[in-house]
Formats: C-alpha cells, sequence, structure tokens
C-alpha cells in the first residue's frame, strides 16, 4: 500500500473515531462539513485537476438536491431510488451543460457556466408550486432512512456522510492518480501539448466535468437527504463560489484540500456568527486574501515547499 | 388600456432601463477593454453608488434637488476612488491575471455587499426624485368617426423619467468625445492596444489601469445615482445590474463601445416589452439562456469583429 492510500484511510479512520470523541455539536459540524467536502472534491476535479474554473456548479448541487428531494416529495419515491434519480439528474444536466460550455474556454467558460446556474436557478423559482422557491420544503422525517437506518439521528447522520465522504475520496484519489487522472493533469498544464500528444482533450474534458457534476449532484442530494430541506438558495450564486472558495483554500488539485478549506470555512463562517449575520463578507475577504498571498491554498502550498508526495 | 398604448408604455418603461443600462454596462465594456479583464463586482459599484446618492440626500436634508446635484458628483468620484485603490492593492497585485482577476473581483463583490448590510442595513431607502411632474401622452386611434385623438387612463410618464433618458444619453456622448478628442483618451486607447508598446513609449500603464477600473465603476454609480429615485437603495440591487450588463456587453462584443450602446437598447427595451407581458422570472430565464448560447455559438459577440 502506499503512502497516499495510507493517508485517505487513516483520515477516514480519524473521521470515524472523531464521532466518538468530539462533543456533539462539533460531530454535528463535522457531518455537514464532510457533505459541503464531497461537493467541494467534485468541483476539484474540473477546477482543481483539469483546470475548467467553473461558476456555475451550483446548477449541478442543485439537479442532485431537486432530484431526491422533488421525487422523494412528491413521488413518494425510497431513498436509494431517490438517491439514483438525483445522480442521474446531476449527470444529465453536468452532460448537456459541458456539451455546450466545453465549446468555450477561460473567461468565456466561466460565464456561461455562471449563465447556465443562473437560469437554473430561477427555474427552481419559476416551478415554485412544486419548489417552494426560496423558502424551500422540509423532506419529511419518516422517508429519511436507508434500509431502515435512521438518518435524522446524530449517530446516522454523520456515519452517512463519513460514508459517502470516503466513498468519494477513494474514487477521486484512485481516478487521480490512474492515466485518465493523469490526462487531465496534463490537460490543464498545457491543453495544447495534450492535444498534440493524442488526446481527444474535449471529450477528456466532458467526462471529467460529467463526473465532477455527478458528484457535486451526490453532495447537493445528500445535504438534503441529511439535513432534511432543499431550497432555491442553494441552487443561487453564493453556493457556486463556496466549493470555489474551499477548493482555493484547501489547496486546487490536492485531494484531502476540499476537506481541509471546507473545514477551515466552516469554522470560519460559524465563529463570525457570533458578530453578525453577514457571513458572506468573511467568505470575500478570505477569497481576496487568496488569490493575493496563497494561490496554491494550504496543501498545495505544503506540497510545493515540503511533502513532494501529497495526493 | 387597449394593446396600442399598453405596448408605448412598456416601450417607454423599457427606455429608461435602456438609458440606465447602457451607463452601467460601459463601465463594464471600458474596463474590459483596455484591461482585458472582467470586472465581477461591477454590480455592487453600482449599489454603492445608489446607497452613497441616498446617504448624501438624506444627510444633507435640503431640497431634493440640491441634493441629487450633490450626489451626483460625489457618488462617482467616492465610488471610482474607491475602485481604483482596489485595482492598486488587489489587480496589480496578481497582474491581471484574468481568472484570478475575476475570483479576486467575486471575493470584493461580498466584501462590499456585506459591508453595506453591515452599516447601510438590509431594508430599501428611497431618495426623493429632483422634480417629478406626471405627463400624460396622448394616442390615436382610427374609431367609428374618422381619426380620436385622446388620452388613455394611465398612459403616462414623469418628467423625470425623461430626464433619465436624456442625461444617460449625454453622458454617453460625453464618454465617447473624451474617448476619442481628448488626450487622456487617446492615451487610454493606446492602451488598448498594445499596453506593451504604450509602457514602451512612457505612458504610466498601471495608473492608467487604476483610472480606467475607476472610470468603469464610476459610470456604473452614476446609473445608479440617476435610478435611485426610480428605484430604491438596496444592498441586494446591484444583482440585476451585473448580470444585465453581462448580457449586453456579451452581445454588443466585449470592448465594443457602440455595439454595447445597441445591445442595451435592444435588451432594455425588450426587457421592459417582455416583462410586461410576460412573467418576469421566464423572460430572465430566456434572456439568460440566449446569452449563454451566444457566448458559446458566436463568442465574438453579435456585433464584435471576429479575433484572427
Amino acid at each position: 500500500m502506499d503512502r497516499a492510500l495510507t493517508l485517505h484511510l487513516a483520515i477516514i479512520a480519524a473521521l470515524a473515531l472523531a464521532f466518538f470523541i468530539l462533543p456533539a455539536y462539533h460531530a454535528g459540524n463535522l457531518a455537514r462539513i464532510m457533505v459541503l467536502a464531497i461537493y467541494a472534491m467534485g468541483y476539484n476535479l474540473a477546477f482543481g485537476y483539469t483546470g475548467l474554473l467553473s461558476l456555475g456548479h451550483a446548477l449541478f448541487f442543485g439537479a442532485g438536491m431537486y432530484g431526491l428531494s422533488l421525487s422523494m416529495q412528491h413521488l413518494g419515491t425510497p431513498t436509494l431510488p431517490a438517491l439514483a434519480i438525483a445522480l442521474a439528474c446531476a449527470a444529465v444536466v453536468a452532460g448537456v451543460v459541458g456539451a455546450l460550455a466545453l465549446r468555450t474556454k477561460g473567461v468565456a467558460f466561466m460565464i456561461v457556466t455562471l449563465m447556465f446556474a443562473q437560469a437554473g436557478y430561477l427555474v427552481a423559482l419559476y416551478f415554485s408550486e412544486w419548489t417552494r422557491g426560496e423558502e424551500g420544503f422540509v423532506l419529511p422525517q419518516t422517508m429519511r432512512q436507508i434500509a431502515g437506518i435512521d438518518l435524522t439521528t446524530a449517530m446516522g447522520r454523520y456515519f452517512a456522510a463519513l460514508v459517502l465522504f470516503a466513498i468519494t475520496l477513494l474514487i477521486i484519489g484512485h481516478i487521480v492518480r490512474a492515466p485518465f487522472g493523469r490526462t487531465l493533469i496534463a490537460i490543464r498544464e498545457n491543453e495544447a501539448r495534450a492535444t498534440m500528444l493524442g488526446y481527444d482533450v474535449q471529450r477528456l474534458k466532458w467526462i471529467a466535468l460529467v463526473i465532477s457534476g455527478t458528484i457535486s449532484g451526490l453532495a447537493g442530494a445528500t445535504y438534503a437527504l441529511l439535513f432534511g430541506y432543499a431550497g432555491a438558495s442553494f441552487a443561487a450564486v453564493p453556493y457556486s463560489i463556496l466549493p470555489l472558495l474551499y477548493v482555493l483554500l484547501g489547496g486546487a488539485g490536492t485531494t484531502l484540500g476540499p476537506l481541509i478549506g471546507a473545514a477551515f470555512m466552516i469554522y470560519l463562517f460559524d465563529l463570525s456568527a457570533d458578530i453578525t449575520d453577514a457571513y458572506m463578507l468573511i467568505a470575500g475577504v478570505v477569497l481576496v486574501l487568496l488569490t493575493m498571498f496563497l494561490p496554491q491554498g494550504i496543501l498545495g502550498t505544503l506540497r510545493a515547499r515540503r511533502f513532494k508526495w501529497l495526493p | 388600456m387597449d394593446f396600442g398604448p399598453h405596448l408605448m408604455l412598456a416601450m417607454l418603461e423599457g427606455a429608461v432601463t435602456a438609458a440606465i443600462l447602457a451607463l452601467t454596462a460601459m463601465g463594464l465594456s471600458v474596463v474590459f477593454g483596455v484591461m482585458r479583464v472582467v470586472n465581477v463586482a461591477h454590480g455592487e459599484f453600482y449599489m454603492l453608488g445608489a446607497v452613497i446618492a441616498w446617504f448624501v440626500a438624506t444627510t444633507l436634508g435640503t431640497h431634493p434637488a440640491v441634493g441629487f446635484v450633490a450626489a451626483l458628483v460625489i457618488a462617482p468620484l467616492v465610488v471610482g476612488a474607491l475602485a481604483a485603490a482596489a485595482d492598486k492593492l488587489i489587480l496589480q497585485h496578481i497582474d491581471y491575471d484574468p481568472e484570478r482577476t475575476i475570483v479576486a473581483t467575486i471575493g470584493l463583490l461580498y466584501i462590499i455587499q456585506q459591508g453595506t448590510l453591515m452599516t447601510f442595513g438590509p431594508d430599501a431607502s428611497p431618495v426623493e426624485p429632483p422634480f417629478n411632474h406626471r405627463i400624460a401622452l396622448p394616442w390615436f386611434e382610427w374609431g367609428e368617426d374618422g381619426f380620436a385623438f385622446y388620452y388613455p387612463w394611465g398612459l403616462s410618464i414623469t418628467s423625470y423619467k425623461l430626464f433619465v433618458i436624456v442625461a444617460a444619453a449625454l453622458i454617453l456622448v460625453a464618454l465617447y468625445l473624451f474617448m476619442t478628442r481628448t488626450k487622456a483618451g487617446l492615451i487610454m486607447r493606446a492602451t488598448q492596444q498594445d499596453s506593451q508598446m504604450a509602457q514602451a513609449f512612457g505612458i504610466p500603464v498601471s495608473k492608467v489601469y487604476a483610472l480606467v477600473f475607476g472610470l468603469g465603476a464610476a459610470l456604473a454609480a452614476i446609473g445608479a445615482v440617476l435610478v435611485v429615485p426610480i428605484q430604491q437603495a438596496h444592498y441586494l440591487m446591484g444583482h440585476d445590474p451585473l448580470l444585465l450588463s453581462f448580457i449586453v456587453v456579451i452581445i454588443g462584443g466585449l470592448g465594443s463601445l457602440p455595439g454595447t450602446v445597441i445591445a442595451a437598447l435592444l435588451i432594455g427595451m425588450s426587457d421592459g416589452v417582455i416583462s410586461v407581458f410576460f412573467s418576469p422570472t421566464l423572460a430572465k430565464i430566456m434572456a439568460t439562456l440566449a446569452v449563454a448560447m451566444v457566448l458559446v455559438f458566436r463568442p465574438q459577440g453579435l456585433l464584435g469583429k471576429k479575433a484572427h
């Protein structure tokens, strides 16, 4: 077993232990952090590894969230099939958006993804008869369970989040070190050269975006399932910016950066809540400082300076 | 009201929207044209202009006209200075890298927006217009007894709204003359064409950039001062102008100034007309998707030239 895989397994084991050691409040926080870290890991595959700076991932997060919650709420679908519907929704949306948006590059790609996400958010508002718009709706407590495991208890919620987090981390950890992931990094570093070497760059970027969107959708569905609420604000612009923030802070193109970034920011938001309601102010300040002084993020900087083997 | 007068009313309202939009989008376009960066915080400079106009008007507390004129001078200056400072502090530091600039200006967006929320508060505040007369508009019709001429109920516009249209047009003409007839404008255009060559000829490019960034923000602030007697000042009011300005600048061709004005007229008018006859949310969805498609299939914009 190599160092990277050992590290990932150790982190998962530590997170499992943390539930029994940490006070209930922090365990609750950590469950939320793991779900948002799934989202950030999905984002990281597009942004950190493939170099696709999307400003519209809230669309995929929202597709997953509504795919699960609408089918549970209005069709009475049980949890596991609803989760499958959510993943399918996110994958289809990502596939269509990717096929269109990937015709553009750089700044145009950022604006196109932003526009698509904005359109998606407006669609959620437009169909407020079902989605209940900004106000959102609460998922019935009795439905939130998998195979008899109650996901509304602190323990059920924590370990459901951990299992999904662990699966995503291991998949991502595998992808980025497999030839496919290596090629994505090559595209990020020098797209012209990757094309010249004979890689079908357009297709690979599309696949990366679809995987990234599907993982983001998984995070959205998990969020709705574990915290029992779905609302249009989760599909709005700030929810596209937050994974960018988590990934930039933790370190773009590192497997554990999203977890560290999400944990750091959520505790920062939590602490700032005592002082002000304007929590996005903190996000703004951190974004500006990061672009100015720490463009590689925490783990990226550590990897550049000291631990070259970090995945 | 019949369809005809209704349509005319919608077009008049659309013209007001278009006038404000032309100013705001022009600010974004100038910045993109000269500096080749997208300023995501542009809508917040607009919002800041409106909030400062409210602050100036309430602090002075005299006749609304005095407050309005004072705001029209003070708000663009303050916002412009703030933007120039942000350029010096942040954008220069990251060397105007296009993608990092977007991330940094997203940060700036939240700093300005949430900073305003903390100081100005979450409520919308009105500013009194300097003058406001209702002008009823006539409508002509072929009726049973030949040509009829009457004033339909509800078909009217205020003198202030007409003033907004005229003022925006004047400012745009002034901007055009400034860019084409003055030395400062020449320097800006030289920097736009080739910043390295301009630098080699002794043009202080970094100063030009700071000024252009300030100018772009000031244009948004002027638009906001004009709009705030019609629409109230609110800390989230920058969101829609930002998206609409994006749409205008993209449709008009990134960095093309005449294209920006034409696109602003097109978008402003159709926004006015569509939102009278259809659900505004549906209109926004269609507009947003249409623009995304323009960017995907015709990235140089509808009026822009193809890049070589």
